[in-house]
């Protein structure tokens, strides 16, 4: 069985005056991934910004490599956590390949000059994730999907076992949405990475998803793509707004139109 | 690289040359071939000669080198810090403050006042307007509206400023108003070994921030997750800003638009924003235009000077115009 990344027991997340999510229990394996699927405001960004070291866990323990989170200094975290977010970046001016070495940082000394090791790496990350025809364009030039990709190779490089993607399809066309859920699986089970990623496309997360896990006011319910399915465990997720899951078509609907 | 490379040779020559320039041009004559002497140590023919150029000309080249290079390297800092293409020293009002200082000490003193008592009112008045600045980041999170921020701190020390100029006396007033039309020939010999080190000593953290700049291109959220110690970075990086922009204030008088201007030549230059080659080519951009500032500033040929504030905003605000017209087109906005 592949080692335990990312594991937190009774973990409550949001502000000091306002609990978002309270006594959450999880734990991410490497070489798998996961959609962190729920309604706006749930929670879900909270919780990557927690588990990303952006902002410190309420209660709880969470553990990353075995590591209490809040033991980690910036630097030793930024070896072990790559984060994709849905920021506006102010990069159009570094070629993709320059944007895609930033990711190693963390490991490049005071002057951040990059050695044949890094080169190595950069090169196969950027063969990897479909992007190193455009490796001497600016980052400017590449449409949304690309610069998506661009933003992966970057956390890629990183050489962290933890990848975690805040929206990363979001603003995209269906063709970009399909190419970056399908190669973010592939690269879970090639690279042995676990990568948790928030989304709204359920079908694209039914699709490619290792497990799901599903965020309510209630809590998190965490599974395996098709056991969650085959025990009709979709339903939670939003029957606040009176919204259930359709498992013939694989899709939520309102009960009316189904 | 090769690119980076080219322009580094040209701009350097472009430096030297204009750097030879104003040594050999001033409203004495002195011939050429007397002027290499001098500063090859020979006795010349005229002794008056090896005082303008040993005590006035050289003095003044070297100020306006390194005053251009120091609020060039400022300006971009800021830009990169704020991820805003137009923040600078004086749009932000942190050369105000440094005023502020500088009118402080001035005024008090009635014009007479010492190296270090000038520089260190003027980097408390930059680093207090940075802090506020700053501040203010954390609620203000349009950049437009944070350099409205910037030029609201600017008046209400303007307003500070004129106030201090009602109350002093006329010779005071008189020596603000003519350090406020900006001048490089305000470091005599005996300050500028001063004047270079503290220079030196902001180009020197600017540099060695370079890494945490690249990473800040991406935004906070990413800089910190690649590493960087946000506060510390951005603390160091504030510092070095206040440190040049109050060394250059104090002794040049408040120079407009070379900070905000100068970055983006570069990043047009070098059509990238990497500060490992936008750092130097900004650092010798910013030098070549204060240069071409001084040279233009000596041309009444009658001994008097056009005031440098006069000339920079020619240079300088047409950048600005060009680059906001081209935002769409130029690629490090997008």
């Amino acid at each position: 069985m592949e080692p335990i990344v990312v594991q937190a027991e009774g973990l409550s997340v949001g502000y000091p005056k306002r609990i978002v999510q309270r006594s959450l229990s999880f734990c991410l394996r490497s070489g798998t991934m996961a959609c962190l699927l729920g309604a706006n405001g749930v929670g879900k960004s909270t919780l990557l910004r927690t588990l990303c070291g952006a902002q410190p866990a309420l209660e709880g323990n969470v553990k990353v490599m075995d590591k209490p989170l809040g033991n980690y200094s910036s630097a030793g975290l930024s070896r072990v956590v790559g984060v994709v977010l849905t920021d506006k970046t102010f990069a159009g001016g570094l070629t993709v390949r320059e944007l895609v070495a930033l990711g190693r940082q963390p490991h490049t000394g005071f002057w951040g000059r990059l050695h044949r090791h890094d080169n190595q790496i950069i090169d196969e990350m950027l063969q990897r994730t479909g992007i190193e025809r455009k490796q001497h364009c600016h980052v400017a030039e590449l449409s949304d999907g690309e610069r998506q990709k661009a933003m992966i190779a970057k956390a890629l490089v990183q050489e962290v076992p933890l990848i975690i993607l805040d929206e990363p399809t979001a603003f995209l066309d269906v063709v970009s949405r399909i190419e970056i859920m399908t190669l973010l699986q592939t690269l879970a089970h090639e690279q042995h990475k676990a990568i948790l990623l928030s989304t709204h496309d359920v079908e694209q997360a039914l699709l490619t998803a290792d497990e799901l896990w599903l965020m309510s006011e209630e809590g998190i319910t965490c599974g395996d793509t098709h056991q969650l399915l085959d025990r009709h465990g979709m339903d939670g997720l939003f029957a606040h707004q009176g919204i259930v899951f359709d498992y013939d078509h694989l899709r939520y609907a309102k009960p009316t139109t189904l | 690289m090769q690119k980076t490379k080219t322009y580094g040779i040209a701009l350097t020559l472009l430096v030297v040359l204009l750097a030879g320039s104003c040594l050999l041009f001033g409203s004495a004559d002195i011939p050429c071939s007397e002027v290499i002497g001098i500063l090859a140590g020979r006795t010349p023919t005229n002794e008056s000669w090896a005082f303008i150029v040993l005590q006035s000309r050289l003095p003044q080249t070297l100020t306006a080198l390194l005053c251009g290079a120091s609020l060039s390297v400022a300006g971009l800092m800021l830009q990169t810090v704020f991820n805003n293409p137009l923040a600078d020293p004086s749009i932000l009002g942190i050369s105000s403050g440094a005023n502020l200082g500088v009118a402080f000490v001035l005024l008090a003193g009635g014009g007479m006042t010492s190296f270090v008592t000038t520089l260190s009112a003027a980097f408390v008045g930059a680093m207090l307007v940075l802090g506020v600045i700053l501040l203010l980041s954390g609620f203000i999170k349009s950049n437009v509206m944070l350099l409205i921020a910037g030029i609201m701190i600017g008046y209400l020390i303007s307003s500070a400023i004129s106030l201090l100029n009602f109350l002093a006396t006329s010779e005071g007033v008189h020596s603000f108003i003519i350090w406020g039309m900006g001048n490089f020939g305000g470091v005599d010999v005996e300050r500028l070994p001063w004047y270079s080190v503290v220079c030196l000593v902001g180009l020197l953290m600017a540099v060695s921030m370079v890494k945490p700049l690249n990473a800040l291109l991406l935004g906070q959220r990413y800089a910190e997750n690649l590493g960087v110690n946000l506060r510390l970075t951005r603390s160091l990086l504030l510092l070095a800003t206040g440190l040049l922009t109050a060394v250059t204030t104090a002794f040049c008088g408040p120079v407009s638009f070379i900070g905000l201007a100068v970055p983006h030549v570069a990043r047009l230059l070098l059509g990238s924003s990497n500060h490992q080659v936008l750092m130097p080519i900004t650092m010798l951009c910013g030098s070549a235009v204060a240069l071409l500032c001084n040279l233009i500033c000596m041309i009444p040929a009658d001994g008097g000077m056009i005031p440098l504030n006069v000339v920079t905003p020619m240079f300088g605000a047409p950048v600005v115009l060009f680059v906001i017209m081209n935002q769409k087109k130029i690629q490090h906005f997008n």
